[in-house]
């Protein structure tokens, strides 16, 4: 084998002691945190796994991931079904297909706290004023302020949010199959939804798991779409778990705390993320 | 391979050199390019247009919104302003201090993109032309495992360092963004640069050329879309990002453009026009710029999707 130049080397060890310095060691000082009663300053000392033990107890973070996992797992799967028909549907032969995809990916090119606080004068006026037209006594008021209702409303910007992306992706993968796969199904007498069922879905599979496992990922992290529409109220209704560890560790003092409850998260995370790619992989394979 | 295929089969790709509006074209009936020869579902059409009206109608909210005057906030709020008062913007200007906020997420996204795009591409560049070296395929995985460690995790620590280190400002920002981005685009460039073919840089080479000029004179040429794409997710991303400024940014007068629009949030219920006017020209930006570029973004997006 020849000797690897040492240009190489150059090219990637300033990157390395970056990442490293950047990303590993704030990784490993977050785990090595979580086992002490530091809390952001002054002294501190080993308390084992007390901080664990405890946030097993603690109600406010049980309900955070809660609220998380209910939110994220709604919003994937409602992101998936909206964008994969938007997508087929950009794909099909229609007009205007360039400006309408142009249109279905601007929410991405915007800020999500921004559009935010649009959402939440939508949510918090526009709408009761229509409820209240039309006579419905629960959206005659806020649903933001309504403490069973306020994470739908997160759900309903979260998607709107990320379907734009979505769409993109599946309209990539959309554009890898050969238009002669339809036309001979066409021949055979296959309808719409037969072709979608036999050549569309099995052909995307890749991108069905990749977006799955994405929108999955992006949603349990939520905290952007949080802070303008709820800011994690009614009370604690929707504070979402890294709202929880933004909050009690920067402002509540837990610096130590709520490191161990992101050690945790994290561990959540790739199981999840592993658990879901296994499934959704087995299903691309048997497809 | 498959980033041609797929440039070839954009539908835009294949005959629309002008602009989007299609507003010029009054006769269905004739076609445009061949490929659309086929016959037009126009049920579907409309239904998709029906569609993006969700897309739309915040911003044509958000619009007629900025430009009311208070008492004008009255019903569904979607009807128009009697008489647009533009005097807003101005002071939604002057009250978020908009070309200082601007000028911040500016600085910090145009360094953000240039450093990422000279760097990442060079990292991957040596992974992957010594992929048969186990150091360096560790190197992928050990970058490539960062895009599943939540962001939490680091951010208690990373706010600490950086105020440790004087990073809590611009500058901080711009390194933090192109370390972090290691994680998805070593990823992505490597996935491109195992199927640029190998003839011209060993051609280069045996020429006498180092490994360095190769890079700069030969690879990172041919990597123009591949960078695009780098560049477009590391803008929207630079621009758009709300928590990692939020954390590490110390300083008020560094502020970005989404941080700056807390400053409604203590005087919300009367200042809801203002505020609207503010939050257009916050989203102004990248939205324009967007409108021009709109089929090239996508394209870039794409292409990032397929490897």
């Amino acid at each position: 084998m020849t000797r690897t130049s040492r240009t190489f080397y150059w090219m990637v060890v300033p990157a390395f002691v970056l990442f490293f310095v950047f990303h590993t060691i704030p990784v490993l000082q977050g785990v090595f945190y979580s086992f002490t009663d530091y809390a952001g300053y002054g002294d501190w000392s080993f308390v084992g796994f007390d901080n664990y033990a405890n946030i097993f107890g603690d109600e406010r973070i049980r309900d955070s991931y809660l609220f998380t996992f209910q939110f994220a797992i709604l919003s994937t799967v409602l992101v998936n079904i909206l964008a994969l028909a938007i997508a087929v549907g950009l794909n099909a032969k229609i007009r205007f297909r360039t400006a309408l995809r142009g249109i279905f990916f601007l929410p991405n090119v915007m800020s999500i706290l921004v559009v935010g606080y649009i959402f939440n004068y939508l949510f918090s006026y526009s709408l009761p004023y229509l409820g209240a037209k039309l006579g419905s006594e629960t959206f005659s008021t806020s649903i933001l302020a309504n403490e069973d209702l306020a994470w739908l409303a997160i759900v309903v910007f979260a998607v709107w949010n990320a379907t734009a992306f979505a769409v993109i992706l599946y309209l990539a993968g959309l554009q890898t199959i050969p238009t002669e796969l339809y036309e001979a199904a066409a021949i055979d007498g296959a309808g719409a939804w037969r072709q979608f069922r036999r050549i569309t879905f099995p052909l995307i599979a890749a991108f069905f798991t990749i977006n799955m496992v994405l929108s999955l990922k992006n949603f349990l992290n939520v905290f952007d779409h949080i802070i303008p529409l709820t800011d994690g109220g009614p009370g604690t209704a929707t504070e979402s778990i890294s709202l929880v560890i933004y909050r009690g560790g920067f402002q509540g003092g837990d610096f130590a705390y709520q490191t161990a409850n992101a050690v945790l998260f994290f561990i959540v995370i790739v199981a999840f993320s592993l658990f879901q790619l296994r499934i959704l992989m087995r299903r691309e394979v048997r497809a | 391979m498959t980033t041609d295929a797929l440039t070839r089969s954009t539908p835009p790709a294949a005959g629309e050199a002008e602009p989007p509006p299609p507003r010029r074209r009054l006769w269905p009936g004739r076609n445009r390019d061949p490929r659309e020869s086929f016959r037009v579902n126009w049920w579907l059409t409309a239904l998709m247009c029906v569609l993006s009206l969700t897309v739309l109608i915040p911003l044509y909210f958000a619009i007629v919104t900025a430009l009311k005057t208070p008492e004008e906030l009255t019903g569904s709020g979607f009807g128009l302003p009697a008489d647009p008062r533009w005097a807003n913007f101005a002071e939604a200007w002057e009250l978020t201090n908009f070309p200082r906020a601007a000028l911040n997420s500016a600085l910090i996204t145009v360094g953000a993109v240039v450093l990422t795009l000279l760097t990442n591409s060079m990292v991957a560049y040596a992974i992957s032309r010594n992929w048969h070296r186990r150091r360096f395929r560790i190197l992928f995985f050990y970058f490539v495992s960062a895009l599943f460690v939540p962001f939490p995790i680091i951010m208690l620590p990373v706010v600490k360092q950086t105020s440790l280190l004087f990073m809590d400002n611009q500058i901080g920002l711009i390194f933090l963004y192109t370390v972090y981005g290691l994680a998805l685009n070593v990823f992505i460039y490597v996935g491109y640069l195992n199927s640029v073919p190998r003839e011209l840089e060993e051609a280069a080479m045996t020429e006498g050329a180092s490994i360095w000029t190769t890079f700069w004179r030969i690879i990172f040429p041919l990597l123009a879309p591949i960078n695009a794409t780098v560049g477009i997710l590391t803008c929207l991303w630079a621009w758009n990002d709300f928590l990692l400024p939020l954390v590490v940014l110390s300083a008020p007068d560094a502020q970005t453009l989404p941080l700056v629009q807390y400053v409604f949030q203590g005087q919300f219920s009367t200042n809801y026009t203002l505020a609207f006017s503010s939050y257009l020209m916050a989203l102004a930006p990248l939205v324009l710029v967007y409108l021009f570029a709109q089929r090239w973004v996508i394209s870039g997006v794409m292409r990032g999707s397929v490897k």
